[in-house]
């Protein structure tokens, strides 16, 4: 459970030195990951990077080993072999709570939202570090005057968090409530309140309107603007081709394109592999 | 709000009470005052006088009271935390036999020649059960971090068991380790301590007790309705811990688990450690328990009063009341101790008094062969004989009209929200202040 010591300070001038080459470091690297189910082979070493502060578009039929590969990085599941490096540190194996923890968060496919949780309560669980998660401190007079001050100052976050993403006016609803887009927003909006550096997105837009589709898109790259890294599966390919720096395609458990939407456009493994067709 | 939150009480009730109904003390003591009312009409019928009357509000009022603090941890349990425990009894168990072997007098000071012990002072005893208990509840935890709800529900029924079973045992009975000679009394059981209060009224409170005597009223009143005060104070520190818990960002996280624990593991949350906190701090309450319920009420404990049964009754208990909701619980507990438990025993006083039933009906073909000769006291007898089947009975049908009319309990669709500050107030303003901006920039 022992973490080695933090080197945050020096990999964070190291990132902000290299930005300004053409190449930074990967913020998020998977090398060589297999992992097999009982005989069924779910990926079969996929490696690629993620380069800070962009919009990463993870694609590929279905099947192609998206959702496994999301599980391996986010620690829900572990792999059989290769390694997950996250900001310079060796992340594999690691519980989904020390991910999380360290600024590596997810969403899922099919929204989990807290259905019996109203929205704001949903958005005041995640952050780190609260005092009154320690029960004594939840209990204890006087201790919980301090308490209920962090309460104070999570709330104007949470707030915040909820006009941004325009969901404030849900804020008092049962999040069970809520219809398929605004649940898609309301984890967006949750998984944010960690204030991860990057953010693992299972198909954001599914089931998401498309004029709020625009909207949340506008959001991640306002995001994006200000220093976090998304990867996110999605299998909208005109979305992906036009809003993501970096495309990396997925194709039977393995990495089969990395490159730019252009250079992705180009190749022809990727359209066989959409089409149906045998890769050599 | 109030139509959106309403339970089926509330949703009948006319405006003006309906407003009332909404808080939560007024839930709590209007189901309390009927319950009583019907207890005092059963009582008038029976022509109890003032003893008569006070006592059998006494008997309810400490069964609602113990099966509320139990109710009350279940719902922490398994109504916050998703925690599935169905080994309540065990607990209880391990609280009680814990204080009481540390407190029987030690071998040779024994003047009534029964069970030694180690001869702890009742008070750090009673400490000593609580965190005995405390510490059974971490060990029957630690599987819960793999298990899901209905597996980890068989693991503590099968510890409450095995504690049962380890006190019945007749290698425990009595034995005699590095000096001590001590024991559990094996099925015989052991004798509890004595009960302090009842000590207080015997020697320094005597004069209270004189004075009662004095009004006319049997003496015995006033230990009696003092030591089930003691209790309902234990009660309402129990509804006062759990509550403030649960409404916190520690309670928050329990109902995350509850909801999606995977969920709440992807949002930084080490959701093991919630849940063995959660389980221990309800065990221990549960340990507290045991030593004031079961070893006070008769002076003596035998493995036979931590059943499993007991555990179901608590756990119909929070189901009438709505997991998840404090206030539903305890109006639960006085529901179901007040209908089911108690309700029985009281209709065949009433039926005995008015009907006069006579004959005898030891076995159900004697009552059926009587109702052939067009006798119908028989079977009424052989029913209200059946006083425990009757609650069983009467259980069951509780749960399939609950199940098919209100699954959720009567107040489990209530909100109680998981924030130490009041939320709704917050987010109320909020909009105020929007509303009064955009006014004021219209005006200009």
């Amino acid at each position: 459970m022992s973490r080695p010591p933090e080197a945050d300070a020096t990999d964070g001038d190291g990132a902000t030195a290299a930005s300004t080459d053409a190449e930074a470091d990967p913020i998020l690297s998977v090398d060589g990951v297999g992992k097999t189910f009982g005989g069924v082979t779910a990926l079969d070493g996929v490696s690629f990077d993620v380069e800070p502060e962009t919009l990463t578009g993870l694609i590929g039929p279905n099947g192609a080993g998206k959702s496994t590969t999301f599980n391996v990085i986010s620690g829900a599941i572990e792999p059989d072999t290769g390694r997950v490096r996250f900001d310079g540190e060796d992340i594999t194996g690691w519980a989904p709570h020390e991910t999380s923890s360290r600024g590596l968060v997810r969403t899922f496919q099919i929204a989990r939202e807290f259905e019996t949780m109203t929205v704001l309560e949903n958005m005041m669980l995640p952050p780190e570090n609260q005092g009154g998660e320690a029960a004594w401190r939840a209990i204890l007079p006087g201790v919980r005057d301090g308490v209920k001050e962090d309460e104070e100052e999570l709330f104007e976050r949470a707030w915040e968090m909820l006009e941004f993403f325009d969901i404030d006016h849900l804020a008092l609803e049962e999040a069970g409530t809520l219809s398929g887009g605004q649940r898609k927003l309301l984890e967006l909006a949750r998984a944010l309140m960690l204030d991860p550096e990057v953010l693992l997105l299972d198909e954001p837009f599914a089931g998401v309107n498309p004029s709020l589709e625009q909207d949340l898109l506008d959001r991640l790259e306002d995001l994006r603007d200000r220093g976090r890294t998304f990867l996110l599966v999605e299998h909208d390919m005109d979305l992906i081709m036009e809003h993501c720096e970096r495309v990396i395609v997925m194709h039977q458990g393995r990495t089969l394109v990395t490159g730019s939407p252009d250079e992705v456009r180009s190749e022809e493994r990727v359209i066989e592999a959409y089409l149906g067709g045998e890769v050599a | 709000m109030s139509e959106r939150t309403a339970d089926p009480i509330g949703r009948r009730l006319p405006d003006p009470l309906a407003a009332y109904w909404a808080r939560d003390i007024v839930k709590i003591f209007g189901t309390l005052g009927v319950v009583y009312a019907l207890y005092l009409f059963v009582g008038f019928l029976l022509g109890y006088d003032l003893f008569g009357q006070l006592n059998s509000l006494r008997r309810l009022t400490f069964l609602i009271v113990v099966y509320g603090i139990a109710a009350l941890v279940v719902n922490l349990h398994w109504g916050y935390a998703g925690l599935f425990n169905i080994g309540v009894v065990g607990f209880m168990a391990i609280g009680v036999y814990t204080a009481t072997i540390l407190s029987r007098p030690v071998a040779g000071q024994n003047p009534t020649g029964s069970l030694p012990g180690f001869g702890w002072p009742l008070a750090l005893a009673v400490v000593a059960g609580v965190l005995a208990a405390a510490a059974a509840g971490y060990v029957a935890a630690l599987p819960s971090l793999r298990l899901r709800d209905d597996y980890f529900a068989i693991v503590t029924l099968a510890f409450a068991e095995i504690v049962r079973i380890t006190f019945k045992s007749s290698e425990l009975q009595e034995l005699t380790l590095f000096g001590w000679t001590f024991g559990t009394g094996g099925g015989r059981g052991i004798r509890t301590f004595s009960n302090p209060v009842r000590d207080f009224f015997a020697t320094t409170g005597q004069p209270v007790v004189a004075a009662v005597e004095g009004l006319g009223l049997d003496g015995q009143v006033v230990p009696d309705w003092s030591y089930v005060l003691v209790l309902l104070a234990v009660l309402v520190g129990t509804y006062w811990l759990i509550a403030r818990l649960s409404a916190s960002p520690f309670g928050r996280v329990l109902k995350g688990i509850r909801d999606d624990e995977e969920a709440t593991q992807s949002l930084a949350k080490r959701t093991a450690s919630f849940k063995i906190r959660a389980f221990v701090i309800g065990c221990a309450i549960l340990g507290l328990l045991g030593i004031v319920w079961q070893g006070t009420s008769s002076g003596y404990i035998t493995p036979g009063r931590f059943l499993p049964e007991l555990t179901f009754f608590i756990w119909i208990a929070v189901i009438i009341g709505g997991a998840g909701s404090n206030t539903g619980t305890v109006v639960g507990s006085i529901l179901f101790v007040g209908l089911v438990l108690e309700g029985p025993a009281q209709v065949r006083r009433v039926v005995d008094e008015f009907v006069g039933l006579s004959g005898s009906a030891p076995t159900f073909p004697d009552a059926l062969s009587a109702l052939g000769g067009g006798n119908i006291d028989p079977v009424l007898l052989y029913v209200f004989d059946q006083t425990s089947a009757l609650r069983v009975v009467l259980t069951g049908l509780v749960l399939i009209w609950l199940l098919k009319r209100r699954p959720q309990g009567l107040f489990g669709d209530r909100r109680e929200v998981a924030s130490s500050i009041d939320l709704e107030g917050r987010v109320a303003s909020r909009r105020r202040d929007r509303t009064e901006t955009a006014q004021g920039g219209d005006a200009d």
